[in-house]
């Protein structure tokens, strides 16, 4: 519980872009600076007036490693703002806010534009040991034979297969297994199905089509603003959402992780995808400084650590601890978002709320929390259909749930998310 | 034995020797905050330089104590010339200085940071080394083409051998600037080094003084084949400028390839002799364009105005381009219009002029991230200028200001681009009137300098300097003018265009018009101006100056026709003429008299004369200017008005 309240002002995102396996349009600062000056020209002060600007980036790309820098700069906030990133994995974007509620409630901010930002399509391809040896090599040759020499040794089958990137982001340096093999570890121990985790996926696609359709997740609806590129094109929506999503067309897909005997395919899990989000939080006298009109308050958040092998578990722990704190059952709140990494993991947080052994093993209750009203789940969809920019994420679910709140004139809410390498974020809100 | 001096203080000269035995002469003119060369300065110059050589230091740096290096030669000087001897005398006396600093006995440096311009840029070609700042602000070029004066201190003997023929001409035959970077890349500058090092590099590069990269072969054999380069370069300035108008391009290659550069040793008796030059109208009329366009600068002068932002509504092409060009010169700006997909055509064309002009990557990038799409029209409660550029419809621009003022900063500049609407009526949507001004804009936005800043009777003087600020802040050219129909470029066009497509009714062909209009001087005949702007929109203009009061007997039968039939010129690819890749497929034109081009001229001419006597321009000047850098009046006539008081004598 903070001992101060902590406004959301407002907040925009861009549309998330999905992957075509090429270098997208837009770089992660290009991103983040798009929604961020639409949010902004919006606002009764100047971008100058901000205290600072803090911002998760998963994987920034090395031209722009301290990416929240460079936004505030390309934004138009001026040399004097602050700006700085932060990372913690899938949750850098709630990270980011988490971390400008600690200076607002240590009084060293008033005004802090906060978010996440990734580029997944961008992510680099990377030279192994045996290549950089090789370039180490070749850079200290000296005459044209030695050139030759080296040319000779070249490792041809290590240049023809760089390292992904991405991939590499997507393993856990502890315990080895990709996210998705953690996903299979979560399904395996609530005895998730195939069939559940499609289900849930083709309801996920339905809710967006549907959010879009009634403008919520469209320009104008508060939240998403489009995308412009130097040739002309506009980018107005999520274009990850499979509007023919069905039973069928998934039970085709492949598992990916756990290859043929899994359970866990690419159609079940969330997409890799472009895409930034941002938050505007002030304290009490910015508010009435500058005559702010809030749309809600974030009033406690919770990190917590577990095992990385099941980390999609993550939001239940994190969760958890807020609802006893504020002596909140599962159904006692509004709304509900929990970022849809994996549907498999999504399931099991729901499970594992409502299996007796893992609440009083797991999470220190004397029995099973229960079974969390799904209506109240996700209401317009998730990751899964609109895909999964790692770093904006955690900010985007809080954006989107305040605003589901606010518009249902409803008055609490929690959005939570899992975090690769085991952990998990939740941060508790309330309109207005 | 007497010792040389080690330093010395003149009226706008100041040298000295530092303890590594290198001469540092600034040049910082008295009273003025740009350095140009007087007679005084030169000659004071001549004597620095005597000073130096009797010193006798291992090199010499020449820098300015301004912001700028040099602008060249003062204008002032030229139009105060009595004669041909004034002229002679002015240019020998730069012509020996310069020579005299290129025969001292050790290496010199010429330290470039902002504009080098004309005789600054001699100057420059006169040491042995140049070392440009580079910075966007340093700009080196030889204009004097452009006020109709030869570039008679060596630059015609001096940069064809440092940069080599093709690059020379082409910088003395356009009088195009460049930047440090660019100069670095032909030569011209031996280095383009940031400010923190910019000294050190000089002294560094005086004191080691090594050899000059050598022009490449190509260069160096054209040359020697003076004939062959000048009179295909003689060829290209025949496609764009005719000798008896514009006498000094053709000047500046006869006396390259006759004389080695030195205009002094050209006869007297010679049609690109300096006292046949100074003669030549074109000249005079051209200095006459510079301080016109001085005039126009200063009329921004009148507000301590400073706009941030800028809110634009309506992304249609002269929206978009407005936005742009304001980005471009570094304000934030909102483009407002009803979808994402009617910004994005502009975001498009941005981008392009962005990358043509400003060609930094990360320049590009910033002027990028300052044009913001804003389809809510959040950025107008932010704007310091805000200008309307929708369609034409009165009850349309009504209540858009009427929104406007209501969410507007109260000091923010309220403005309309109209061109065929009255301010007076647009202003009754507003309760404040006296807030609305026009700032009518020509297409295309990004080339053309002439902005016009329309007062209604209602319009605060205040909001109008303020307006006239801003257009000065983008470099742009300001010309006030009173709220009469067409305004003034408009309005005289109107008549001309009429009798334009009068006479391609009566069956003259399109060609012949052209051709007679372009002999006369102007850029574009009238055929192909039609084209250009748009058939559909001349129709509208025409209709709109007429008052109503047309009836469709006065419509040009030819535009009726070409409009119904959606031939509406240059941007559907077929109008008067059809057009090829964007130019005019033109076939041959008649022989024609003086009476055509005076039947065509005339109206011209009339029309801007009643609109200075009606006052919709302050004086006769005024108008001159503004015809010149609106509608490109031929500029070696000196504009309309002195035009016809000349033919008048």
């Amino acid at each position: 519980m903070f001992s101060k309240p902590i406004y959301v002002v407002d907040g925009a995102r861009t549309p998330f872009l999905k992957s075509k396996n090429r270098p997208g349009p837009f770089s992660a600062a290009d991103l983040a600076t798009q929604a961020g000056r639409a949010l902004l020209v919006r606002q009764p002060f100047a971008p100058d007036q901000l205290d600072e600007v803090i911002l998760g980036c998963a994987a920034p790309s090395v031209d722009e490693v301290n990416i929240g820098r460079v936004a505030a700069l390309r934004m138009g906030c001026g040399q004097k703002v602050p700006g700085w990133t932060v990372m913690r994995n899938c949750a850098s974007g709630m990270q980011a806010i988490d971390s400008g509620i600690s200076n607002i409630l240590a009084g060293r901010s008033d005004l802090v534009l906060a978010g996440g930002v990734d580029a997944l399509s961008r992510a680099p391809l990377l030279y192994g040991d045996k290549m950089v040896l090789w370039f180490s090599e070749l850079a200290s040759t000296k005459t044209t034979s030695q050139r030759i020499a080296a040319f000779a040794r070249l490792p041809v089958k290590n240049l023809l297969a760089p390292v992904i990137g991405i991939m590499k982001g997507l393993t856990d340096p502890m315990v080895g297994l990709l996210m998705g093999q953690t996903a299979e570890n979560v399904a395996h121990r609530f005895g998730i199905t195939r069939e559940q985790m499609d289900e849930f996926s083709v309801r996920s696609h339905q809710k967006v089509a549907k959010a879009q359709d009634e403008g919520r997740l469209a320009p104008g609806g508060g939240e998403v603003e489009a995308l412009f590129d130097a040739k002309g094109n506009v980018y107005p929506l999520d274009d990850g959402v499979r509007r023919d999503a069905s039973m069928q067309g998934l039970a085709k897909l492949k598992p990916f992780f756990d290859r043929k005997y899994g359970n866990v395919t690419p159609g079940n899990s969330s997409q890799i995808t472009d895409g930034g989000a941002w938050l505007l939080l002030a304290s009490e006298s910015a508010v009435s400084m500058y005559g702010l009109e809030p749309i809600g308050r974030i009033v406690d958040s919770e990190w917590a650590g577990l095992d990385p092998a099941h980390m999609g578990l993550g939001p239940v722990h994190a969760a958890t601890p807020i609802l006893k704190r504020h002596q909140l059952g599962l159904n006692d709140l509004d709304h509900w978002e929990i970022n849809e990494a994996f549907a498999a993991q999504v399931l099991g947080c729901l499970a594992a709320w409502n299996d007796e052994k893992y609440c009083r093993e797991e999470l220190g209750l004397p029995g099973a929390l229960g079974s969390l009203d799904t209506e109240k789940l996700n209401s317009d969809g998730g990751a899964i259909a609109l895909g999964h920019p790692v770093g904006a994420s955690g900010a985007r679910i809080v954006l989107h749930l305040l605003k589901t709140l606010k518009r249902n004139n409803a008055k609490r809410g929690i959005a939570c998310i899992c975090i690769g390498g085991g952990l998990g974020g939740a941060m508790l809100v309330e309109t207005v | 034995m007497e010792r040389a001096p080690t330093k010395s203080l003149l009226k706008h000269w100041l040298w000295e020797i530092d303890r590594h035995g290198l001469a540092w002469l600034t040049f910082d003119k008295q009273g003025e905050s740009t350095n140009t060369f007087s007679r005084e300065a030169m000659q004071e110059l001549a004597t620095a330089l005597e000073e130096i050589r009797a010193a006798a230091p291992k090199g010499l740096v020449i820098r300015s104590a301004k912001d700028s290096f040099i602008g060249g030669a003062d204008i002032q000087e030229f139009a105060n010339f009595k004669g041909a001897d004034d002229a002679l005398s002015f240019v020998k006396l730069g012509w020996d200085t310069f020579q005299k600093l290129r025969d001292l006995p050790f290496p010199t440096t010429a330290m470039v940071n902002g504009f080098c311009m004309g005789g600054g840029m001699e100057m420059a070609l006169a040491c042995t080394y140049i070392v440009a700042l580079d910075d966007p602000k340093t700009r080196f070029a030889q204009p004097e083409v452009m006020v109709g004066v030869i570039p008679a201190w060596h630059a015609m003997e001096w940069l064809p051998e440092r940069v080599g023929p093709t690059a020379a001409m082409d910088l003395l035959l356009t009088g195009k600037t460049i930047d440090a970077k660019r100069a670095k890349r032909m030569g011209l500058a031996d280095q383009a080094v940031p400010l923190r090092i910019f000294e050190s590099t000089a002294r560094m590069l005086t004191l080691e003084a090594p050899a000059r990269r050598a022009l490449p072969l190509v260069q160096r054999v054209l040359l020697r084949m003076k004939g062959v380069v000048a009179s295909q370069a003689r060829k290209q300035v025949a496609k764009k400028v005719k000798r008896e108008h514009y006498p000094v391009p053709y000047a500046i290659l006869d006396i390259w390839q006759h004389h080695g550069g030195n205009a002094l040793d050209v006869p007297a008796d010679k049609p690109y002799s300096i006292p046949r030059l100074v003669e030549h109208p074109a000249g005079r009329n051209l200095v006459r364009i510079f301080f016109l366009q001085e005039r126009l600068k200063a009329l921004g002068k009148g507000a301590d105005f400073k706009a941030r932002h800028v809110h634009v509504v309506g992304a249609g092409v002269m929206g978009g381009d407005i936005a742009a060009v304001c980005a471009m010169r570094g304000l934030s700006v909102t483009l407002q219009d009803t979808a994402p997909e009617r910004i994005a055509p502009a975001i498009k064309r941005s981008a392009r002029l962005f990358e043509r002009r400003l060609r930094d990557k990360l320049r590009v990038r910033d002027a990028m991230d300052r044009l913001i799409p804003d389809v809510t029209g959040a950025g107008a409660a932010h704007a310091d200028v805000i200008i309307e550029a929708i369609f034409e419809n009165l009850e349309a621009k009504r209540a858009l200001f009427a929104k406007l003022e209501a969410t507007a900063k109260p000091e923010a500049v309220l403005a309309t681009n109209t061109s065929s609407l009255k301010l007076s009526d647009i202003a009754t949507g507003l309760k404040d009137p006296s807030r609305l001004v026009g700032i009518h804009f020509f297409n295309p936005v990004p080339q053309l300098q002439l902005v016009e800043v329309v007062s209604s009777e209602r319009t605060s003087p205040e909001t109008a300097k303020r307006a006239a600020a801003f257009v000065r802040q983008i470099d742009k050219l300001p010309l006030p003018t009173k709220d009469a129909a067409g305004f003034l470029v408009n309005r005289v066009l109107g008549p001309y265009m009429q009798t334009a497509f009068r006479l391609l009714d009566e069956g003259v062909k399109p060609e012949t018009l052209d051709r007679a209009m372009e002999d006369f001087g102007m850029p574009m005949g009238p055929a192909e101006l039609a084209d250009t702007v748009g058939l559909d929109i001349c129709l509208h203009a025409g209709k709109s100056l007429a008052k109503g009061n047309v009836s469709e007997a006065d419509i040009p039968q030819v535009l009726a026709n070409k409009v119904a039939l959606g031939h509406l010129g240059k941007k559907t690819g077929q109008g008067i003429y059809r057009y090829e890749d964007g130019k005019a497929v033109k076939g041959q034109p008649d022989a024609y008299g003086p009476d055509l081009v005076q039947a065509l001229i005339e109206p011209y001419l009339a029309e801007a004369k009643a609109a200075v006597a009606e006052g919709v321009v302050a004086d006769a000047d005024l108008a001159d200017a503004g015809l010149i850098f609106g509608t490109g009046f031929a500029p070696f006539r000196g504009g309309p008005l002195h035009y016809l008081s000349t033919q008048a004598k």
